[in-house]
């Protein structure tokens, strides 16, 4: 490996290719659509879009082929819940902004507006797959954490592709400790903090104030607490999940996705019918707490099964959502089907979190595709070409580069 | 430690630091300072009764770095007896059949704080890391062993025969580890503790020590202070060791011996060779310093644990026949992790005399470290390494016995070791094997499938726990 110098390691870092027009040829396309699973077939990508999907699919003028024999061709994976972009270091003293602390703002934290995307866990993440994430933030002081944003990985000023994607509450556990302590206390100040978010501005104007939530996060809360957004609720027993979809049936327009759910699987069909979609931790098996004592490892198996909308998500850091895809196999190694595990950390959360042109391969999606070396849900696995809206990716990283500085036997300078 | 908080203040150089050399010490009496580990908190280990086993044809990994296809093992009073081609079964014995499935080692993990943060995860349970002063090298990590602690059970399920609990990482001496099998059901940490395993001290570089004492306006608030840590407290262990000596030694000018001190009893068990050094350090610059201090002082580091930036020593490392435990991925969730690369483990094995071990420091990781060990393996293959699957099981079985010391009792298949035996589905290095069998000493500790009863007190009556079990 020759060592690369500082101009050329500049270029490689740089923003990636423009879209052009890409043929890939032969390989094994896992579509997530009624068309399933081509052997051989074909992938054409035209600017920023998926053009065709098929088999023997002639290259227009221009094209550049490539060879897919014997590998793998999937949309990208979403990782439906990272705080990745929110820090460039998660500990030890270095700036993150991932939590807010204070009185000031908590449910208004805007995720998105604190995303970068230079990080250098960007381009660490989206060379294994992972081509979006929703990023979710990290907890505040009441039950209200953020509001979470869709970004992609294209490390491109404009990856943020939707704002105010959804709100974060806390239940269970969690969210008592920020009610005084007590799930008695929890349901009636829940009650009153979307009851201010309702009657946001009129009581605050005419000085009345709100009774838990301030101005400010009134504001934020009143789209989610109308049904315009989606409401992301970190919750994990059994007993919880029944006390949300009792209060889902007297609050029809409130719309949940359930992060966590550990205890999910033992109500699993009350969950299927409440329509709610469940993301989860596929190795949480152990009894962290009293509210995770039924906690096990074919979770998401028996969820898919019962018709539960399940995603798959690594729990959220800034740094590892590329383990989404390990979250997966496990979840085949433990009875899940393996499609409703690929699309669990593809097309289903594209679809919960409403960017429904992510997650399959057919025409007029967006381009997001990936070229595997094997199956992807293996851990052996690793992609050999990554696109983001039809852009090539480099292959490379920070990591790739200390790699290749260190490579036994290397003549790199240091 | 019986005085309260020390003052770090570094002597001004003159002090003449031999190595201090072994004392053999076996014959120490328990009363006398410096007391071995031998001696206090006896295992009451015992090693399950079971019938002889003859696994048929499987693929084998033998841990020592070999792949034997269609190959038989079998396992009578807790040793391997056989591992090869044709083997007659034992009398009475149970014949699992090996068609289509992988045998391997027992994992070992070297870094685990199970039974010391155990589940549930509440404070009342956090027990793993006196943080209180910055040398607590008198405490030892089993007396924190909680037996009921369910992780145990989960980590079994994952192929663990036998984890080395270390204290936490807050000082630079987190006090003594020890190595446990995994047994379920039982009451006591005596029952689990390892026979005749060595008990190691932990140390810990870099950013925490600095954090949480300099956060007391206390030393160490720096790697310097950290370093100024070390060498005094390791000065005065080689001190209470001389005058130990000199006091057995006898004569006229025999001083009195001196008044035994658990923290430095510890350290002195370090210079004796007795104590084996696990230090927490995820840096290069700072192991280097590390295995500096070791030769200050004459003793040996058995492996840097989490070490993130091993791959950049890789030959220092192996010069000094100085393990690095490690995990496969993880990055970035401190500046000390900052420069994780995916090729850390191969990068380290990849020298002559070599010692890479794949370890996990959580109670999730540890119940799949062949995936850990998987990724590892196609990462260093995809850099250029050429890396056979039965090899990277090395980095699972027999290089953690190695820097745990238990490596002539277990980590490979060979006749007359433990019978510490997993018998995978599938090629365990692959995200969809799941262990069907664990034996550990021989005795079957694990079956997929089968009911599961609870085997800790804990999860018993748990009414979610149970429901649909």
């Amino acid at each position: 490996m020759k060592w690369l110098s500082p101009a050329l390691v500049a270029l490689a870092l740089a923003a990636p290719a423009a879209a052009e027009t890409v043929l890939i040829r032969d390989g094994r396309v896992i579509t997530n659509t009624q068309a399933g699973v081509l052997e051989g077939d074909d992938v054409l990508i035209v600017d920023n879009q998926v053009r065709a999907v098929g088999a023997n699919i002639a290259a227009p003028q221009g094209a550049r082929v490539i060879d897919a024999t014997g590998k793998w061709v999937t949309p990208g994976v979403f990782a439906a819940l990272s705080q990745i972009g929110l820090s460039e270091i998660s500990g030890s003293g270095a700036p993150n902004d991932a939590s807010v602390e204070g009185e000031l703002v908590s449910a208004a934290a805007d995720a998105g507006a604190a995303f970068d995307h230079t990080v250098t866990a960007i381009p660490v993440t989206r060379i294994e797959g992972v081509t979006r994430a929703a990023i979710a933030p990290g907890g505040a002081n009441t039950m209200f954490s953020g509001i979470g944003a869709l970004v992609s990985m294209s490390g491109r000023p404009d990856s943020v592709f939707r704002d105010d994607a959804f709100l974060v509450l806390q239940m269970g556990e969690a969210g008592a400790n920020r009610t005084g302590g007590s799930r008695a206390a929890y349901w009636p100040a829940l009650e009153a903090a979307l009851r201010d978010a309702r009657e946001y501005p009129g009581r605050y104007r005419s000085g009345q104030g709100g009774a838990v939530l301030n101005e400010i996060d009134a504001q934020a809360v009143q789209p989610f607490a109308q049904g315009r957004g989606l409401i992301l609720v970190n919750v994990e027993s059994a007993t919880d999940i029944r006390r949300l979809i009792e209060f889902k049936r007297r609050n029809a327009q409130l719309r949940f996705v359930i992060n966590g759910g550990s205890e999910a699987w033992e109500i699993a069909d009350e969950v299927a019918a409440s329509g709610i979609p469940v993301i989860i931790d596929t190795m949480q098996n152990l009894p962290g707490n009293f509210e995770q004592i039924g906690s096990r490892l074919d979770n998401a198996a028996i969820l898919s099964r019962a018709g539960v909308r399940v995603i798959i998500a690594s729990p959220a850091d800034g740094h590892q959502p590329r383990l989404t895809l390990q979250q997966a196999g496990n979840a085949v190694a433990n009875g899940m089907e393996w499609g409703a595990a690929f699309e669990s950390i593809t097309r289903v959360p594209a679809e919960v979190f409403g960017a429904t042109n992510l997650g399959v391969l057919r025409a007029g999606a967006t381009a997001d595709v990936v070229v595997w070396d094997g199956d992807p849900l293996e851990v052996k696995s690793a992609p050999t070409a990554v696109f983001i809206e039809g852009a090539e990716q480099p292959l490379t990283s920070r990591q790739t580069m200390l790699r290749d500085r260190y490579r036994p036997g290397s003549d790199a300078v240091r | 430690m019986l005085s309260g908080k020390k003052t770090w203040t570094a002597l001004m150089g003159g002090l003449a630091l031999a190595a201090c050399a072994s004392t053999g010490s076996s014959t120490t009496p328990s009363n006398d300072a410096a007391a071995t580990s031998s001696v206090a908190f006896p295992s009451t280990y015992e090693r399950r009764a079971y019938a002889p086993v003859l696994i048929r044809g499987a693929t084998v990994f033998d841990g020592d770095g070999n792949e034997f296809a269609n190959t038989d093992v079998t396992f009578e009073n807790g040793r391997i007896t056989g591992v090869g081609q044709n083997l007659a079964a034992p009398a009475g014995a149970e014949i699992v059949d090996g068609r289509g499935k992988f045998v391997t080692p027992g994992i070992i993990d070297a870094h685990s704080h199970l039974g010391d943060y155990p589940s549930p995860g509440i404070q009342a349970n956090s027990d793993g890391n006196e943080v209180t002063q910055p040398n607590t090298a008198e405490v030892w990590a089993e007396h924190s062993v909680w037996p009921q602690d369910p992780g145990f059970q989960r980590a079994v399920a994952g192929g663990i025969t036998a984890l080395h609990i270390l204290p936490g990482s807050a000082n630079l001496f987190g006090g003594r580890g020890t190595t446990l099998r995994p047994v379920l059901g039982v009451a006591t940490m005596q029952q689990m503790k390892f026979p005749n395993a060595p008990q190691s001290l932990k140390m810990a570089c870099g950013e925490n020590p600095s954090r949480v004492y300099g956060a007391r306006n206390q030393s160490p608030a720096t790697d310097m202070g950290n370093v100024a840590g070390w060498r005094q407290a390791f000065a005065r262990a080689t001190e209470y060791n001389r005058n130990l000596e000199r006091s057995r030694a006898g004569g006229a000018n025999a001083p009195r011996a001196p008044d035994r001190d658990l923290e430095l009893d510890t350290l002195a068990g370090v210079l004796r060779g007795e104590i084996r050094v696990q230090w927490h350090c995820y840096r290069a610059n700072e192991m280097a310093i590390g295995l500096d201090i070791a030769e200050e002082f004459g003793f040996q580091v058995a492996a840097f644990h989490h070490a993130v930036e091993a791959y950049k020593i890789a030959d220092l490392l192996a010069e000094h026949g100085t393990c690095a435990a490690m995990w496969a991925d993880w990055w970035g969730f401190k500046m000390e992790a900052y420069d994780g690369i995916r090729e850390n483990i191969p990068f380290v094995d990849a020298p002559d005399n070599s010692c890479a071990i794949v370890h996990s420091d959580s109670a999730v990781g540890i119940q799949r470290l062949n995936q850990e060990a998987a990724k590892a393996m196609s990462d260093g293959r995809r850099a250029g390494l050429e890396i056979s699957r039965a090899h990277a099981w090395t980095w699972l079985s027999r290089n953690p016995a190695r820097a745990l010391g238990i490596e002539n009792e277990t980590g490979t298949l060979s006749v007359g070791k433990a019978a510490d035996v997993v018998v995978w589905s599938a090629d365990p290095l692959s995200s969809y094997a799941v262990a069907e069998r664990v034996y550990m000493d021989g005795a079957l500790a694990h079956e997929r499938g089968a009911s599961r009863l609870p085997p800790s007190d804990f999860e018993l009556g748990q009414t979610a726990w149970s429901t649909g079990q």
